[in-house]
């Protein structure tokens, strides 16, 4: 099966500038006037490996990667021999005139050869042209407009020398030149300029997630560097003096999430981001932030583990890891993204849920959405509003910090505005006291975790069923599996799917109903485990035993998910 | 949200707790507890101005007994709950009140790094050479040989010299006091809360529980004050002082001192502190154009 879609994909070593390129063609695609999804490949290394990036277009919206490539860029001959198998009749490959292609490539594979070695030379200046040389071939063989790589490149490397920016103009128009002049019989109109459409951003999650934040009022943030999370802290970094934030880099996961702690408890919206290495070092202080009643949110972007894993690949691992995490009972407020817009509706929402709950809220990303980008038009979030919930700067008669309330929630204050309080790590009294007194003990638990009910009864929407309400088959899912599971949604019939954002506390009666109408429910995760389907068996007694589970650190691709659905019965086959 | 102003005067009473500290008769830290409050009771440190950070240890149970607001956190972990504190509202005085097996076992990344970064607070290290807490084991300031229940062949590790590793990683005020010595401890929290940068006032105290060896009598016979003629300024003079340690040589007094500009003005983004600004929605569409 080929999904409808152009993709192109352009490969090489790492340091060759594939992922940048790969970027830039996107930027290309949707100022084309049209639709992107993009996913890169890379190893945990600075130079050397295979990189590649694959950017799937179409006239309208796309949500994930596709299996064949339309137009694969080969910046090494070991890109050609990792990809030959996904190209179909019809595709093109661009590569430098030295590459010699296999024998065995099928015939109806059509090899534009440039001299891109030759080019690079001959403009000099030392520069990595080779990328920027193939992507004005691109723009040249899919009839796209020069002018829009010009203006990428200018923007590019507008903080750079001039003589960068003129050498990569350089490198596009030869790039370009060459196809025009020698393989015209190839150009077709794939990303023929689309007029009086919508400006189309292109974006991950770690970019709408600092976004959301900054949007947000975040006031601090403490992120120690961990693939697929720097991107967040590469994002806000740079803007904290025009946005009046603060970011601060801690010399590990526990200083950065205690130092976080620290600016809550005196009053500043506060986040930090790790993946699950970094987690694991945080888990303590997560207890902590639930026990003193500090708001937190904590973006989680899982990656491949245990331990170092496969750090810059995929999984959703983590998941039953962050449901028990940290040590005791204390109410957390747990929920997953399933694309960068969600990732960004997600991230403004548990600010409030964390100012409002007094409690850690945590958001988790996985590696896909945390890098592969997506286009977007404007966000909707025009009745966002900053809520800190239950805060009292003023000085009170007789404040208690703890004390009992009939929702959980007890006002909080902050040091300086001259009401007492111990915000204390050991069990305390309404005050903040240290004490092990039983009913004292009883009395301060079922405060806290009486919040988890309150949340449930306000703040916890239905999840999200996509497709007909009645279906021959229900799939089951959460994270970046969305995107593919929506395509193949797209390519199928009477399939529906249950996306689930809200991870803890649990829609388990809406979970529930809808999987009890379902007539075959089929699970669809990331990791060895089907860590979902046991959390849905836990929640709603429901046991499902269909699964498609993936954890080789690849995506899961819709064909994958058509195959698996066609398998299950023929009702779906459009 | 605006931050009120001490109006009143701090006296001795406004600090009491309903509770009285719960520490063995004769420990070291009933008299640092008398130090602090007497400290606080001269500068006027109140639930306006001040804030307490302990982390787990004996020392940590001293929230509950002074009336300052406090935050109470994890074993080790009290650096980096104050660091953030003081990085968005500089206004607060910020007490770092921990223990030897606190700040420079568990924590000890912490603490190299907050001397790196010099944030306008002072730690108050309650160095008793033993954790007294979890029953007698041995701490990173414990004797080489020392005798304890997690070292009962003797301590292999040969002690840590708290004032010589922060020097080294650029504290800016180091100095050292005897619990007994209440008046002289007051003293010295005063000038490390006054002193603008990291101080440290590694304050030698007994656990007469649990090591016998470092006792009242110990302290008073085997520690001097530094003298007149002794440069603070002079770092290596103090590195060679934070080193010195044995009978009749422990020094006393402030080993070390200098300026350099404090870590929340460095990284400040905003003209008041963070905390005086309620957080607000924000326009986003200029930084969304870089993504178009």
């Amino acid at each position: 099966m080929v999904l409808p879609y152009f993709t192109f994909k352009i490969g090489g070593q790492a340091g060759q500038g594939v992922k940048s390129a790969g970027l830039m063609f996107a930027r290309l695609a949707t100022r084309s006037g049209y639709w992107v999804h993009n996913h890169t490949e890379y190893p945990s290394v600075i130079r050397g490996g295979h990189n590649v990036t694959s950017v799937t277009v179409s006239s309208r919206p796309v949500y994930a990667p596709t299996k064949h490539t339309d137009l694969l860029v080969a910046l090494n001959k070991e890109t050609v021999s990792l990809h030959n198998t996904e190209l179909i009749a019809g595709s093109i490959i661009v590569c430098d005139t030295n590459i010699k292609l296999d024998d065995n490539l099928d015939e109806q594979v059509i090899c534009v050869s440039v001299p891109i070695n030759k080019i690079t030379r001959e403009i000099g200046e030392g520069e990595l042209l080779g990328n920027t040389i193939a992507l004005g071939c691109a723009t040249a063989l899919l009839n796209a407009n020069l002018e829009h790589i010009n203006n990428l490149i200018d923007s590019e490397f507008a903080d750079k020398s001039p003589s960068a920016r003129i050498a990569n103009r350089k490198a596009a128009k030869s790039g370009f030149d060459y196809v025009t002049v020698n393989f015209p019989q190839y150009i077709k109109p794939v990303l023929a300029q689309r007029q009086n459409v919508i400006p189309l951003s292109v974006l991950n999650a770690d970019d709408t997630v600092a976004l959301g934040a900054i949007s947000a009022g975040m006031q601090f943030a403490s992120i120690y560097p961990m693939t697929p999370i720097s991107n967040i802290l590469h994002t806000l970094a740079p803007v904290q003096k025009d946005f009046g934030f603060i970011y601060k880099q801690p010399e590990d996961e526990i200083s950065g999430i205690n130092m976080a702690i620290g600016a809550s408890f005196a009053g500043a919206r506060s986040m930090v981001a790790t993946s699950g290495g970094g987690f694991c070092l945080m888990t303590e202080g997560y207890s902590l932030a639930g026990i003193t009643e500090t708001p937190l949110v904590i973006v989680e972007g899982m990656r491949g583990g245990p331990s170092t894993g496969m750090p810059t690949w995929n999984e959703q691992a983590d998941l039953r890891f962050i449901l028990h995490a940290g040590q005791g009972d204390f109410p957390r407020i747990v929920l997953a993204a399933g694309d960068p817009e969600e990732a960004f509706h997600l991230t403004l929402k548990a600010f409030n849920l964390a100012d409002k709950y007094q409690t850690p809220v945590i958001l988790i990303l996985d590696k896909n959405i945390c890098e592969d980008d997506q286009s977007y038009g404007a966000f909707e979030f025009s009745r966002y509003q900053v809520n800190r919930g239950l805060l009292t700067t003023n000085k009170e008669d007789d404040y208690s910090r703890y004390k009992p309330s009939g929702d959980g929630i007890s006002a909080r204050t902050i040091p300086g505005c001259g009401n007492y309080f111990i915000a204390n790590s050991v069990e305390h009294n309404a005050v903040g006291y240290s004490s092990e007194e039983a009913n004292n003990r009883c009395e301060q638990m079922n405060k806290r975790m009486k919040k988890l009910q309150t949340y449930s009864e306000e703040d916890l929407p239905p999840p999200i069923l996509y497709g007909p309400e009645e279906a021959e088959v229900t799939i089951v899912s959460w994270g970046s599996n969305k995107g593919a599971i929506l395509e193949a949604l797209n390519c199928c019939l009477k399939v529906n799917f249950l996306h689930l954002t809200r991870i803890n506390p649990f829609p388990a009666k809406e979970v529930s109903d809808i999987l009890k109408k379902s007539k075959h429910i089929l699970n669809i995760e990331c990791n060895y485990t089907a860590q979902m389907a046991g959390l849905i068996r836990e929640q709603t007694g429901i046991e499902i035993n269909d699964r498609l589970l993936c954890y080789d650190g690849r995506p899961i691709y819709p064909e994958d998910i058509i195959d698996k659905l066609t398998n299950i019965t023929d009702a779906v086959i459009k | 949200m605006r931050l009120s102003n001490s109006t009143t005067m701090t006296e001795l009473n406004d600090l009491a707790t309903p509770y009285f500290p719960s520490y063995c008769p004769g420990c070291g830290d009933i008299a640092i507890w008398a130090a602090i409050k007497k400290a606080a009771v001269e500068k006027g440190w109140d639930n306006t101005n001040t804030t307490l950070v302990a982390g787990i240890g004996c020392h940590g149970h001293m929230v509950n007994f002074i009336k300052i607001t406090s935050f109470e956190g994890l074993h080790g972990r009290a650096i980096p709950v104050s660091t953030g504190i003081k990085m968005v509202n500089p206004r607060l005085n910020v007490l770092v009140i921990t223990g030897d097996g606190d700040l420079l076992a568990e924590g000890g990344n912490h603490f190299l790094h907050v001397c790196r970064r010099n944030p306008d607070m002072a730690i108050l290290l309650f160095d008793n050479g033993v954790y007294g807490l979890t029953t007698g084991q041995a701490s990173p300031t414990s004797p080489q040989n020392y005798i304890s229940k997690s070292t009962p062949l003797g301590n292999p590790e040969i002690p840590l010299h708290p004032l010589a590793v922060a020097i080294a990683a650029g504290i800016t005020f180091a100095a050292r006091t005897y619990s007994g010595d209440i008046a002289a401890t007051a003293k010295m929290i005063a000038q490390a809360v006054d002193h603008r940068g990291l101080a440290i006032v590694d304050i030698l105290q007994p656990c007469i529980t649990f090591n016998k060896g470092f006792s009242h009598t110990y302290y008073q016979d085997n520690t001097y004050v530094l003298d007149t003629n002794y440069d603070l300024t002079n770092k290596t003079w103090a590195f060679e002082k934070s080193l010195e340690w044995g009978p009749k040589n422990i020094p006393l007094g402030i080993f070390y001192r200098e300026e350099r500009p404090v870590l929340e003005t460095v990284v400040s983004t905003t003209n008041e502190p963070l905390v005086s600004v309620s957080p607000n929605k924000r326009d986003i569409s200029e930084l969304l154009k870089k993504y178009v």
